[in-house]
């Protein structure tokens, strides 16, 4: 089913300045300065990327995971992409062309069965293989979680290192989209943030998400890629053609600041910056982080950051109680106990199911992370 | 005749203007209630079983009442989309027009005790279960006065008290549960049956396996249901399924197979599915049958299906002109005053939706009812835990 309509419901104060975004992104410098915040950039400094130099050309979220498979299937001859509806390109359009270009042998449709999908997986990447296996919507995935925990997860690990099922990528798209309901929109990295043994990445930017799949795909780890179904066609930025990796487990400071740091991911970054750029006209200097792998996560660089802030903020979609910023929150008070001037504030979902009208009341808005940083900083 | 039908039509216009609002499906019309027969359009295929005859008792009171109910669902579902398209209902919406057959069959077999759970193409199956039409249409745009308090949209539409479990959004999730239900009925020793509906798409979880072994290693008067529409979303079963014979694929649990499309037929099969699983426990039933619209309101149902398909489908198996031949061929109704029940159902229908615009949307403070069970006392924590903690009531 494609989403044909994204947008937020009316009558939410989480709204989206899209000429903003796009604008800021037709600068194509690479220097974050503090007053610009250039969200969905990567920095030069903080990349690996093999390319990134050469040509780079404007395109959506969809578009550039499209790109990044495209280039894993021609660069690796035993790879493969399957899941519900892959064949016609998905849909949301992100496995387009692949079966016409690379053929039905290798890009096919599998039925209506999650947990088949991915136990499938497992034993395709146990052969060697490189198997992404698409989950329709993260909603769905949940008849899949025993295979990924208790097979994917674990399977280097007691077998002694004789079998994996490194070359395993799951990609599914997460988030909340405006009207999707209590089964279109939920964030459930939480859960597997909680399992040894596999890796999550959730990019926030199509450039992002092109060097992070690739990374993930060629990541000799079961990951697991969430890509927030939202900025699917929203987000547009000038991607770099080639072939490129962006490291996996390494944070990224996308906005300096000095006050107080932020910490999320996905789209939700997006309103966190918003609600940087507020906090800064009542003179707060904020310091935005993007995680970008959840597990195993970068703690030093949000330790730097919050070793100089000295304030913690992290907000996500999913419900509070349990979502990862709680994982965050605690390590940080582990190591940086001593320097905080303030409680680690989380600005997350209520601990409802995501509600159907009430969509606009469960997010974690601007305004509420504004109110919370303006409360940290002040406490 | 000619008196009998006059009097039926003037029975038919009195109650449908004063039960305008409430109006529920009407069981009951005054017309004729001599049973006849009516040879259903093929005869039923079974899987380790002796099928049913192809003589279906019917009489004029019910086929009158089947028109009057499938009109109302049909209308209903063209009236969902046009306020889809108008954003009136946002989210998702599956329509269900095209596979009113299923819906009206099944109840004119079981009784209101005997239970229903469905997936997500629950809107019709609402309506036949005694569900109102405001109720309906107020779930659909979100408001208070749903049948969920608007808080489950059109995916997640019950009734408790008529039996109907639902209204479910993860595709096959729901036939476990009704096979759950159909266990606490034979446990309460109750003579009634559950019936678990799902579509071709759902019949490749596994999760339906392991409820039909259960099911049959325990004897349960579970009835599974396969409303084969022959598209799961965009894909067509062959592409899909090793065996599209769904009606098979239990096995060892006997199976019917049954024109979806032809009111009488599902009737006559859901009448031998009940007695077959008081008796003998589950049996499948393999609907044959066609939505008109797509998937859902994203898919304009076109891009795997030639329109020449849908349109022959439409004149060729609509289950409403199934009836309307039946009524004309037997003399019960005339042309017009089938026509003008047509557009009776298009007012009352209208009528509906303005009542349920009319209806508030729910108060915030819903957003945090029925989490848990009231009085459990759990706390909710809002976007900042300092400023924002409720007890959830």
């Amino acid at each position: 089913m494609a989403m044909t309509k994204i947008g937020r419901s009316s009558g939410t104060s989480r709204f989206f300045n899209i000429c903003r975004w796009t604008t800021s992104l037709a600068n194509t410098t690479t220097t974050t300065t503090r007053d610009e915040t250039k969200i969905l950039h990567t920095t030069t400094t903080s990349t690996s990327s093999k390319g990134g130099g050469g040509t780079t050309k404007s395109m959506n979220l969809f578009t550039a995971i499209n790109q990044a498979l495209h280039i894993a299937l021609d660069s690796h001859p035993r790879t493969y992409v399957f899941g519900e509806d892959v064949g016609f390109g998905g849909v949301f359009r992100c496995t387009t062309g692949l079966a016409d270009r690379f053929g039905k042998q290798r890009v096919f449709n599998t039925p209506l069965c999650e947990q088949g999908i991915v136990g499938f997986g497992i034993g395709l990447a146990a052969m060697g293989n490189r198997a992404i296996a698409e989950i329709q919507f993260a909603d769905y995935i949940y008849p899949a979680f025993d295979q990924i925990v208790n097979e994917a997860a674990k399977f280097r690990y007691r077998s002694g290192n004789q079998f994996n099922c490194g070359g395993l990528t799951i990609r599914a798209p997460y988030g909340a989209v405006g009207h999707g309901g209590h089964y279109h929109s939920q964030s459930p990295e939480a859960f597997f943030c909680h399992v040894p043994g596999i890796k999550v990445v959730i990019p926030r930017s199509p450039r992002e998400a092109k060097g992070l799949l690739l990374s993930c795909i060629r990541d000799p780890n079961p990951v697991v890629f969430f890509e927030p179904k939202w900025l699917y066609r929203l987000a547009v930025e000038e991607v770099p053609e080639d072939d490129y990796m962006l490291p996996l487990s390494q944070a990224e400071v996308i906005r300096e600041g000095s006050d107080i740091t932020l910490v999320g991911w996905g789209a939700q970054l997006a309103v966190m910056e918003q609600a940087c750029a507020d906090a800064q006209k009542d003179g707060i200097s904020c310091e935005l982080i993007d995680l970008k792998t959840l597990i195993p996560w970068d703690k030093e660089t949000v330790e730097a950051s919050v070793k100089k802030t000295g304030r913690l903020l992290i907000s996500h979609e999913a419900p509070v109680t349990g979502g990862f910023a709680a994982e965050i929150s605690a390590s940080l008070v582990e190591r940086c106990f001593l320097r905080l001037e303030a409680p680690i504030a989380r600005v997350c979902g209520l601990d409802t199911p995501f509600p159907l009208v009430f969509e606009p009341f469960y997010m974690p808005t601007k305004n509420k992370i504004l109110d919370a940083i303006k409360a940290t900083v002040n406490y | 005749m000619a008196a009998l039908t006059r009097r039926s039509y003037n029975l038919v216009n009195r109650i449908s203007t004063t039960h305008a609002y409430t109006s529920h499906l009407h069981r009951s019309f005054s017309t004729d209630t001599t049973p006849f027969t009516v040879e259903t359009s093929i005869p039923f295929t079974s899987h380790n079983c002796e099928p049913p005859s192809r003589s279906v008792e019917t009489s004029a009171a019910e086929l009158m009442t089947f028109f009057h109910d499938m009109a109302t669902m049909r209308r209903m579902e063209i009236a969902a989309d046009s306020l889809y398209k108008s954003k009136l209902i946002r989210g998702f919406c599956h329509l269900y027009d095209g596979q009113e057959a299923v819906a009206i069959g099944m109840e004119a077999a079981i009784t209101k005790k005997d239970s229903i759970i469905t997936a997500y193409r629950d809107h019709c199956i609402f309506l036949s279960r005694g569900g109102t039409l405001v109720e309906a249409f107020a779930e659909l745009m979100g408001r208070k006065d749903g049948c969920s308090k608007g808080k489950g949209g059109s995916m997640h539409f019950y009734k408790k008290d008529s039996g109907f479990y639902g209204g479910h959004g993860i595709v096959g999730a729901q036939v476990p549960l009704g096979i759950g239900l159909a266990f606490a009925q034979k446990y309460n020793k109750e003579d009634h049956v559950s019936f678990a509906l799902y579509g071709d798409g759902a019949a490749n979880q596994g999760q339906l396996f392991e409820a039909l072994n259960m099911a049959a290693l325990w004897d349960l008067p579970a009835i599974l249901v396969c409303e084969n529409n022959h598209y799961g979303m965009g894909t067509a079963e062959w592409r899909a399924a090793k065996s599209p014979a769904y009606y098979k694929r239990g096995d060892y649990v006997p199976g019917l197979k049954v024109d979806g499309m032809d009111a009488l037929a599902v009737k006559q099969a859901c009448k031998f599915a009940k007695e077959h699983a008081l008796k003998n426990g589950p049996l499948i039933l393999e609907m044959d049958t066609y939505r008109y619209h797509g998937h859902s309101m994203s898919d304009p149902g076109s891009t795997y299906r030639t329109r020449d398909e849908i349109s022959g489908i439409r004149q060729e198996r609509d289950p409403i002109e199934r009836i309307r031949k039946v009524i004309l061929a037997h003399d019960i109704a005339t042309e017009k005053e089938l026509k003008d029940i047509e557009k009776e159902k298009r007012k009352v229908v209208d009528e509906a939706i303005a009542k349920a615009k009319e209806s508030p949307m729910p108060d915030p403070s819903e957003l945090f009812t029925n989490v848990y069970v009231k009085g459990f006392g759990v706390e909710a924590c809002g976007a900042d835990r300092k400023e924002v903690k409720a007890v959830l009531p």
